[in-house]
């Protein structure tokens, strides 16, 4: 049942133009972006050639890349999830899966499910301009996982907060806006961390690309996971209890 | 028939803030059975149907729809119903065919009968030809029987459809009532309206709420046994009153003007009688209608005066 939501979630989403153009002005400033950071490491070879342990191509061209398509995506995503409850309540559709034997958890997880199928198309074609690399040098498989899913758990999180924003208004707008000033928020929460040394470790573990950074870097730390995990089940079983909530109303 | 009600709402409450919208609600309905829910605007009538759907939850009371609660064992209550809201729940940018299917996988229907279960129930609302259209280019009319499949695709034994008829043309009104008559000969239908004629030509019981309480419920057929005939007539050189009362079986006449006259009358009807007078003393009869305004008149009754009770009701 939750995978019938999902795949109808998602060919909704492939319906409207909207899912392509995103996918197709990402592709664009990214790759534009690609080849400006290859061109850097071309200036850069001669002198990195002289150094002892130098940072490789993975790390000059492919970190930097996967660091501002997180920033760019962060603008982005709250444009796909902000349809995907409010515009169903808008058009009175809800109606339909409340009343079909379905629980609202399967609900929910199907909603997220289809998201997830997109991100998962998203970062997957991100993700060809690195392995494009291949053709004229080695590269870091295990570090380019590392960054593969931790793109995946990055848009998820941020899949998950948009699907409870949607779920709390029938206006997209709002959704969308919503979801974009929490996303912003969980992004600079710690660019205070240098005027309050005490709570730095708070506010810095709680930044959504912190964990980001340090995946992208090749270090997958388990606490990271973690974090992007109950991030995710957090908003989730919001999600879950505002639309039960909705019905005592 | 089985002896246990399909349908079992008690003493059902619901309150929006302070404000009640359904008070202290029962009834019950048997399989094969059609019920027309009949209540002014805003008389709480889509409150029942959304808290019998399991879209609202009750403030007290229960709901059992074949003795499952909506409440403790939706999946099981709901899987049960077929129900068609207000606002039908269309994806204008599907198919026809496209949005049945998902419902039908919604409602768990197995995967080697869903074409199936979508071909009966396109032929049951007439949508056979419009398969392959999308939702958003159909007439309304259209949409409403996409809403009404959509209800009936897992075969269902209660359907619940609020207002099916709102909004179309009187040819559709016409075929949709007829589809609704078909359906009740096979499952349990409660419905919901404003429009008196539907739920006398469509509906076995009538009950009437106002402001969220039942103020009358009764079967249909004793609604129509339990009138006073009458009929109205139109004559261009009228008599005095008088004489028309004279008539045989007439006990009562009410002049609705000058020309036109509403009889009352006990056993046989008169309409012969009135013929061969007016014949013989040339009163010019141009207009003979039975009466039947029964149920518009018990509404308009009903909802005006918000004291009177049903002894119906009362008894219970």
């Amino acid at each position: 049942m939750i995978i019938t939501i999902a795949k109808y979630e998602i060919r909704t989403l492939f319906l409207s133009p909207l899912a392509w153009i995103i996918l197709a002005v990402i592709q664009v400033l990214l790759g534009y972006m690609f080849l400006a950071q290859l061109d850097n490491f071309f200036l850069l070879q001669p002198q990195l050639s002289q150094l002892d342990n130098v940072p490789g191509v993975t790390d000059i061209v492919v970190a930097p890349l996967f660091s501002l398509a997180a920033i760019i995506l962060l603008m982005i995503m709250p444009l796909i999830t902000m349809r995907s409850i409010a515009e169903e309540k808008r058009n009175k559709t809800f109606t339909l899966l409340i009343s079909s034997p379905i629980s609202m958890t399967e609900i929910v997880l199907g909603k997220f499910l289809g998201l997830f199928f997109f991100v998962f198309i998203l970062v997957s074609l991100l993700m060809l301009m690195p392995l494009s690399l291949f053709i004229g040098t080695p590269i870091d498989i295990g570090k380019l996982l590392s960054i593969f899913i931790s793109m995946l758990l990055l848009l998820s999180s941020f899949a998950a907060i948009g699907l409870y924003l949607s779920s709390l208004t029938d206006n997209q707008t709002i959704a969308a806006v919503g979801t974009f000033g929490a996303l912003i928020m969980l992004w600079i929460i710690d660019w205070v961390s240098e005027v309050l040394p005490r709570n730095q470790e708070v506010v810095s573990y709680l930044s959504l690309l912190q964990h980001h950074q340090t995946m992208l870097e090749g270090i997958f730390n388990s606490a990271d996971v973690a974090y992007y995990f109950i991030f995710i089940t957090v908003f989730l079983v919001l999600t879950i209890r505002q639309l039960d909530q909705e019905r005592l109303l | 028939m089985p002896s246990q009600a399909v349908v079992q709402v008690e003493n059902l409450s619901r309150f929006y803030q302070n404000q009640s919208a359904i008070k202290n609600l029962s009834f019950s309905l048997n399989a094969g059975e059609v019920l027309g829910f009949l209540g002014p605007n805003g008389a709480g009538k889509s409150t029942m149907m959304k808290i019998l759907t399991g879209n609202l939850a009750p403030s007290e009371g229960q709901v059992r729809i074949k003795g499952f609660d909506i409440i403790e064992s939706p999946r099981e209550a709901k899987q049960q119903i077929g129900y068609l809201p207000e606002h039908p729940p269309l994806y204008r940018e599907a198919s026809v065919d496209e949005y049945l299917k998902y419902c039908a996988q919604l409602r768990g229907i197995q995967r080697q009968s869903i074409n199936k279960a979508l071909d009966v129930s396109k032929q049951q609302c007439g949508l056979s030809d419009v398969g392959r259209r999308l939702i958003g280019h159909l007439s309304k009319g259209y949409q409403q029987r996409v809403g009404i499949a959509q209800a009936i695709i897992h075969n269902p034994p209660v359907i619940i459809l609020d207002e099916p008829t709102v909004g179309l043309d009187p040819i559709q009104m016409r075929d949709i009532r007829c589809l609704i008559k078909k359906l009740g000969q096979e499952h349990s239908v409660i419905l919901s309206t404003h429009i008196l004629s539907e739920v006398q030509a469509t509906c076995d019981q009538v009950q009437i709420i106002q402001q969220g309480e039942l103020i009358y419920h009764s079967s249909v057929e004793t609604l129509n046994l339990s009138q006073t005939p009458s009929m109205t007539i139109g004559l261009n050189q009228p008599p005095k009153i008088e004489q028309l009362k004279q008539l045989d079986q007439v006990t009562h006449v009410k002049a609705i003007d000058d020309q036109r006259f509403e009889l009352f009358f006990e056993g046989e009807s008169p309409a012969q009688a009135v013929v061969e007078q007016s014949v013989q003393q040339q009163w010019g009869l141009y207009e003979l209608i039975p009466g039947q305004q029964s149920l518009e008149d018990l509404f308009i009754e009903l909802t005006q005066d918000e004291t009177s009770v049903d002894p119906e009701v009362a008894k219970k």
